[in-house]
């Protein structure tokens, strides 16, 4: 799914990356706010959705290749942070429902989560 | 090749950057997504580390043929208890790195889940070293049939 459908659905505001959002497809969506699961869970082209602002967040998705991050429940981070992201090509989004709306949305609308379900594992 | 990175304790501005300059330069010579991937997450955990728990370290990646190795070495102090430390959820890192997304135990154990090989010393109150080896596809080691 296109960042551009990505930000149709969360009625979200474009922070930085506005010009890549036709041209970046996310393949998967994370919900988390512990960047370390992040980089233990997560595939390339990932868009993560995240309650945490700091330059973690950006630093993280540079180095793990995700797509793009969107900022739940209406956060915003420094305009240091939007900078950082802005130098990386990192488009940031911000939307004002609430990590499990913003989630379950995504989620409904196709685009499926990044990790292993828990029947992979037999738990289901 | 070999690089060197130093990583100052408690810079949060700047943790990170050591693991992103030696992700650009292992692109640079065109070495394997996957590989380069599990060498950035190792690398940044462990600079997270030296950056939450030591006053400074350094980092030096040796990049050959057969594999990358990544050496990190702090000042600090140590871990008196490593094989506590390798559990996944263990942390004494304090309130405040755990608002920052990191501090919750997953650091060590996430360094081996990526590197191939995984050796952790330590002496309390001089400090810490990870060394870690990353094997390049096509040698013995490359494919450890595990998804990641």
């Amino acid at each position: 799914m296109r960042l551009s459908e990505v930000r149709r659905i969360l009625g979200a505001e474009v922070l930085t990356g506005e010009e890549l959002l036709e041209k970046v497809e996310a393949l998967s969506v994370c919900g988390a706010d512990l960047m370390s699961d992040v980089l233990a869970f997560t595939k390339e082209q990932t868009l993560l959705c995240t309650g945490l602002t700091n330059a973690q967040v950006v630093r993280t998705a540079e180095l793990i290749g995700l797509c793009g991050v969107v900022f739940v429940r209406g956060k915003r981070p420094t305009e240091e942070v939007v900078a950082m992201a802005a130098q990386r090509g990192l488009p940031l989004l911000s939307t004002r429902y609430p990590l499990y709306e913003t989630c379950g949305l995504l989620y409904t609308a196709g685009l499926p989560g990044c990790g292993d379900k828990p029947s992979d594992h037999g738990c289901a | 090749m070999v690089l060197h990175f130093e990583v100052r304790g408690g810079d949060f501005a700047a943790a990170g950057e050591a693991s992103s300059r030696l992700k650009a330069v292992l692109r640079q010579l065109g070495l394997e997504a996957n590989l380069i991937r599990r060498v950035a997450i190792a690398t940044y955990e462990a600079e997270m580390n030296v950056v939450i728990h030591a006053y400074h370290g350094r980092i030096e990646a040796r990049i050959a043929p057969a594999a990358v190795e990544v050496a990190v070495t702090d000042e600090g102090p140590g871990i008196p208890d490593i094989e506590l430390a390798m559990q996944e959820g263990y942390s004494t890192a304090p309130e405040a790195i755990r608002e920052m997304g990191f501090g919750a135990g997953m650091g060590l154990p996430n360094m081996k889940r990526c590197a191939d090989e995984l050796r952790v010393e330590s002496q309390v109150g001089v400090g810490t070293s990870v060394y870690m080896r990353f094997s390049l596809p096509g040698t013995a080691k490359e494919d450890r049939g595990e998804d990641r």
